[in-house]
């Protein structure tokens, strides 16, 4: 059955096996962001001496599985809460904004390039193989700001408004020692192409740019803790100061998008920093493109325990650091990291520009 | 007619009548001019104690035996005060003069002991000019002690289980002037506890003390001389004599008056703990006297009468039959709900009703019948209702015997109240046979009834039925209220507040001590709401208002005020 | 009071020793805690705290040795409880049958409104008869507010014996010696 594929028309087959891919992405990623939520709390349970959540496992049964059925449950609640939405509230953004927070975090993904290929060269594993990937990605993250604005906007009330103005600073700052950080990079590999950058770090661990551009990934790092609003940098949803920020009255499913928005940002963010800095989807030893199923499942396997090195960082992080002031942040936003980063295209710069000569 | 009441005294102490002759003693150093003489228990002019002089001085000798209203015995030894007379010089016979000029005070001492003060018990001890009493001293404090120890060496000390616990002498003395243990380790002596003495009295010989208000009581008061003490020394113990019963009608004052958990109300007993209870200042309604008493409320519920002091009417006591008399009121049969023939309604709905029948009705074809243990407030409303329509009005007569001490022949507790207001006049009751004629007639179409059972005074049920329409208001079922059109659950005595008249003219006032069931409301309010024209325009009554209207309209009361009245009431002319 | 701010070094102006402090902070409780098996979380319903001498929880009635209620119904507990948890019903006139020889008194009824409870004790501190005692349960559940109003039956049961004095036995055996039998009537 599955044979009669390949006689398909290319445009056809190419439709299929992007639809495929994206429902796979898409199913994975909504596994990831529940482990990730039992992953947070246990590791943070652990960090504070504590055991963290480890009873739910299957129903009616004593089986626990570590309490991962709490990713389950988790779900289970929030859909079974009333989904409530306060009188005073502007009812349409109110209702939009949670979705604009969620769709630019799948979004970046479709520019990742999770593996190599499953055997055949022509099918890789990325969505779309832009030429313009990084442009593509920065454009769309900058739009995740405007879900937590609105959201903040459409509240009506004033710490979610509070929430949603520092959001918007934050976010925009940062996108800008963001995006002047990977320049580098791209000075480097010389294409803006993840696959082209992934392929430039599959001579193996050595190869990988964390190597030659450390100053860089740190920035890149930080700047991703900032955009992704977490710890230290939670500054737009601050509980001891702002209750929950910009999602104070959501409940419900109209919650747990917001949530599913944040983690899946994190899981962009990591995918983009193993993309750019780790060697994507190479293995330490270095690889090329594989040529058989079982090669091109490894690749997978390695990109995925990457990004769960990275996850567990940003969780490890979050637990560690104190929540900075507002004008600290900015202040390392605009004041350090921004001229650091011009600092470092300058000697990457110059330095290629030596190297081509 | 319209001569002013007289004013009750303020206070019901013993009032210090301007005796030309007074005495200058010293109580705890402070001068004071006290009568030579003192009225005692009969009223009679004694000479006045120390225990009396210092209670005009301000303070107060704690004793036991010793009572205001009962002869003085002397045997508690509880009131032994240290004190001091003028010395006389031993050469010439005169006072002898301290070096500043002031009389050399000798302290009364042991005669074979000297140097250890000798006290006097202050309740049998007169006064003498110039005396010095030391109701402070360490000496006196000493002989409290010692005699607080004596009363409790045998004192079971079982106050979880006392009913006495809570208002007991020995307690508070204990606590004020007792010390905190005992010097005796010896096992105490048992006596006989839960002594059945009488109908209504419980006696634990262990708890007594031995002070004989209960044996002085029932001789010299209620004249029935059945108490005396049996035994000696440690087994003394007060008993009814041989083959007689501790049951006359005021047995159960001796309760009261027993400082101590000895004697015990059966009624009362182990029913609640006396500091959970509410006192209220209310009166008795089982006669014409009206006594003056204390209800003891907890929650709603009523647990015991009390007499309260009014020397204008019962003095400190009350008999059996009327202190018993309240457990009617927490029954379960309680009219709680308004009735309009006989189908459950409210207030709103059935006054206008009544309102509506009232105002069509013919002058001369209502009839008003209204128990004379009503308000006096509530029977002058009554009264401004009837004249609207020229209705007849009348009361029932309700006798019985006297018994020449408290209880009256009259039984209805406002009979003067319901005359005064013009309910009736001339023969009680009179007008009770003309009125069921004239229903019979046909004349009378519409009859009020307020707290009587009317078919047991000359109404019979059939001729209730032929009316109109039937208005009653009543606490308990009877025929009456089953016949009526209109039933409204009234209020007993301790569910609201009121003034009642008694048979000697003392308007008195009493005071709410319990809800009353379900959707009762005190009949002021409801007549009230019938003379002033309706829910929608009434402004709320008031029983100030009320009372100080009917002051206005009534020559007895002439001068009276609702906030005049005070605790004991005032008389005014009959 | 006045604390003296350290101006920072450009060092530490770089976050980096905080940061690095942090890591090594977090590593440990977590090694502890993974590795080790060190963690302080008690798992509740399966492992149970052990209560301290004089821990204040429940109060219930006591029993003495022979079975019988200390209570005698003296209704100070009902007094003294703050927020009102304790209804007695005394015995009445009619009194009912004391399970105690020489007892004239015992509560017809004897409730505790557990929801009301706060477990302060004073109860215990006032009761003339050592027959209440704030015991060791803390964990008090129902499914429905009746049942959290434990009757004279249930703490009785809950409440267990006593070994402290028996007061009116004590009374009964003296008076007994001296050939008075204060209370007539009552069981033996």
């Amino acid at each position: 059955m599955f044979e009669s594929v390949q006689y398909w028309d290319p445009a056809a087959q190419f439709v299929l096996f992007s639809a495929l891919k994206i429902l796979v992405v898409f199913g994975v990623t909504l596994v990831f962001v529940s482990l990730s939520v039992v992953a947070e709390r246990r590791v943070s349970a652990w960090i504070q001496d504590r055991v963290g959540p480890n009873r739910v496992g299957i129903p009616f049964t004593n089986i626990r599985f570590l309490g991962l059925g709490q990713m389950l449950a988790d779900g289970l609640k929030f859909l079974l809460k009333e989904d409530f939405t306060p009188n005073y509230v502007r009812t349409v953004y109110f209702w939009l904004a949670p979705a604009i927070t969620l769709i630019p975090a799948f979004l970046t993904l479709a520019v990742i390039p999770f593996g190599s290929t499953l055997g055949n060269p022509n099918n890789r594993m990325v969505i779309a193989n832009l030429n313009v990937g990084i442009l593509y990605t920065f454009g769309v993250v900058s739009l995740g700001v405007y879900g937590i604005v609105l959201a903040g906007y459409a509240s009506n009330s004033k710490y979610p408004f509070l929430g949603g103005i520092r959001s918007s600073a934050q976010m925009i700052s940062y996108e800008i020692a963001m995006g002047l950080s990977v320049i580098p990079i791209f000075l480097l590999v010389g294409s803006l192409n993840l696959g082209d950058v992934v392929g430039y770090q599959s001579g193996g661990l050595h190869t990988w740019l964390v190597w030659k551009q450390p100053l860089a990934f740190f920035i890149f790092l930080i700047a991703a803790f900032a955009e992704t609003n977490r710890l230290p940098f939670d500054m737009p949803e601050s509980e001891s100061e702002l209750i929950g920020g910009y999602h104070t009255e959501y409940s419900s499913m109209k919650f747990a998008l917001f949530f599913l928005g944040e983690y899946a940002n994190m899981i962009a963010s990591c995918s983009m920093m193993v993309t750019l800095f780790f060697g994507g989807w190479t293995p330490p030893w270095g690889a090329e493109a594989a040529t058989t199923l079982w090669a091109g499942l490894g690749h997978l396997a390695c990109f995925l325990v990457k990004v769960i090195g990275m996850m567990l960082l940003f969780i490890w992080v979050r637990w560690m650091l104190p929540r900075f002031r507002y004008d600290q942040l900015m202040d390392l936003g605009w004041r350090r990291f921004i001229p650091i980063a011009l600092f470092n295209i300058l000697v990457t710069a110059f330095v290629v520009a030596l190297w081509q000569r | 007619m319209s001569a002013p009441a007289t004013a009750a005294p303020a206070t019901p102490a013993p009032p210090p009548p301007p005796a030309a002759e007074t005495v200058t003693v010293k109580v705890n150093g402070r001068t004071v001019q006290v009568p030579k003489t003192m009225p005692d228990w009969q009223g009679k002019p004694q000479p006045t104690t120390m225990l009396q002089a210092a209670r005009l001085g301000g303070v107060e000798i704690p004793h036991y035996c010793y009572h205001d209203k009962l002869p003085v015995a002397g045997n508690c030894r509880m009131c032994l005060v240290e004190f001091g007379t003028p010395a006389l010089d031993p050469a010439t016979r005169k006072p002898a003069l301290n070096a500043d000029g002031t009389p050399k005070i000798a302290r009364s001492i042991l005669p074979y002991e000297p140097g250890t003060a000798r006290g006097a018990i202050a309740c049998a001890t007169p006064i003498s000019p110039g005396m010095e009493i030391y109701a402070d001293s360490p000496a006196t404090k000493q002989m409290r002690e010692a005699v607080l120890e004596s009363l409790l060496i045998n004192h079971p000390l079982d106050c979880p289980i006392c009913d006495q616990a809570g208002e007991c002498k020995l307690q508070e003395y204990s606590v004020e002037h007792g010390q905190s243990a005992s010097g005796f380790f010896e096992t105490k002596v048992h006596k006989p506890k839960a002594v059945d003495l009488g109908p209504r009295i419980m006696l634990d010989d262990e708890r007594c003390i031995l002070c004989t208000r209960c044996i002085r009581f029932t001789k010299d008061i209620a004249g029935d001389d059945a108490l005396g003490i049996v035994n000696r020394g440690s087994y003394n113990s007060i008993a009814a004599f041989p083959g007689r019963q501790f049951d006359n009608n005021y047995s159960l004052n001796t309760v009261d008056l027993c400082p101590v958990g000895a004697l015990t109300s059966k009624d009362f007993r182990f029913k609640m703990r006396v500091w959970f209870l509410k006192e209220t200042r209310s009166l008795c309604t089982s006669c014409g006297t009206g006594c003056n008493i204390v209800i003891g409320s907890r929650e709603d519920t009523i647990y015991r009468f009390e007499p309260r002091e009014n020397e204008a009417v019962n003095s400190s006591w009350m008999c059996d039959s009327g202190r018993l008399n309240y457990k009617w009121m927490g029954r379960a049969d309680r009219l709680a709900e308004v009735r309009v023939r006989g189908e459950h309604s409210t207030w709103s709905v059935a006054l206008p009703e009544i309102q509506a029948v009232l105002a069509k009705a013919p002058r001369g074809s209502v009839a008003i019948l209204a128990g004379a243990r009503q308000t006096t407030e509530e029977l002058y409303l009554l009264k401004k209702l009837a004249d609207r329509f020229g209705a007849v009005t009348d009361s029932v007569p309700r006798t019985g015997a006297a018994d020449g001490f408290l209880v009256a022949a009259d039984r209805n507790c406002n009979t003067q109240g319901a005359r005064l207001t013009g309910i009736w006049s001339g023969t009680m009751g009179a007008q009770i046979p003309r009125i069921a004629e004239d229903i019979r007639a046909g004349g009378i179409r519409t009859l009020v009834v307020l707290g009587e059972d009317v078919t047991r005074h000359g109404i019979s049920p059939e001729l209730l039925a032929s009316l109109e329409t039937l208005v009653v208001s009543d606490l308990l079922p009877s025929a009456t209220t089953r016949a009526a059109h209109y039933l409204l659950p009234g209020c007993a005595a301790a569910e609201k507040r009121g003034t009642f008249v008694n048979v000697k003219g003392r308007l008195q006032k009493f005071l709410k001590a319990v809800e009353a069931p379900g959707d009762a409301r005190p009949e002021l309010e409801f007549l009230w709401d019938l003379v002033e024209g309706g829910v929608a325009r009434r402004a709320p009554a008031n029983i100030e208002g009320i009372f100080n209207q009917m002051v206005r309209d009534v020559p007895a009361f002439a001068g009276l005020e609702w906030a005049r009245v005070g605790d004991t009431g005032v008389t005014v002319p009959l | 009071m006045v604390v003296d701010r350290k101006p920072l070094n450009w060092w530490e102006r770089s976050y980096l020793p905080a940061i690095a402090g942090g890591f090594r902070v977090t590593w440990r409780h977590f090694a502890n805690t993974v590795f080790r098996r060190k963690s302080v979380t008690m798992q509740y319903p399966e492992e149970k705290w052990v209560m301290p001498e004089g821990y204040r929880g429940a109060p219930y009635l006591v029993s003495d040795v022979d079975g019988h209620t200390k209570c005698v119904s003296c209704q100070l507990c009902e007094f003294i409880c703050p927020p009102k948890a304790i209804l007695i019903t005394p015995p009445g006139p009619a009194g009912m049958a004391a399970d105690r020889p020489n007892a004239e008194k015992m509560p017809r009824e004897f409730e505790i409104n557990m929801l009301r409870c706060i477990f302060c004790g004073l109860c215990q501190e006032v009761c003339p008869e050592e027959a209440i005692f704030l015991q060791k349960d803390y964990s008090l559940t129902g499914l429905a507010r009746g049942e959290m109003i434990y009757n004279k039956e249930k703490l009785l049961k809950l409440g267990g014996v006593d070994t402290g004095i028996q007061k009116w036995k004590q009374k009964l055996d003296e008076a007994r010696e001296q050939e008075v039998f204060p209370v007539q009537g009552s069981a033996s």
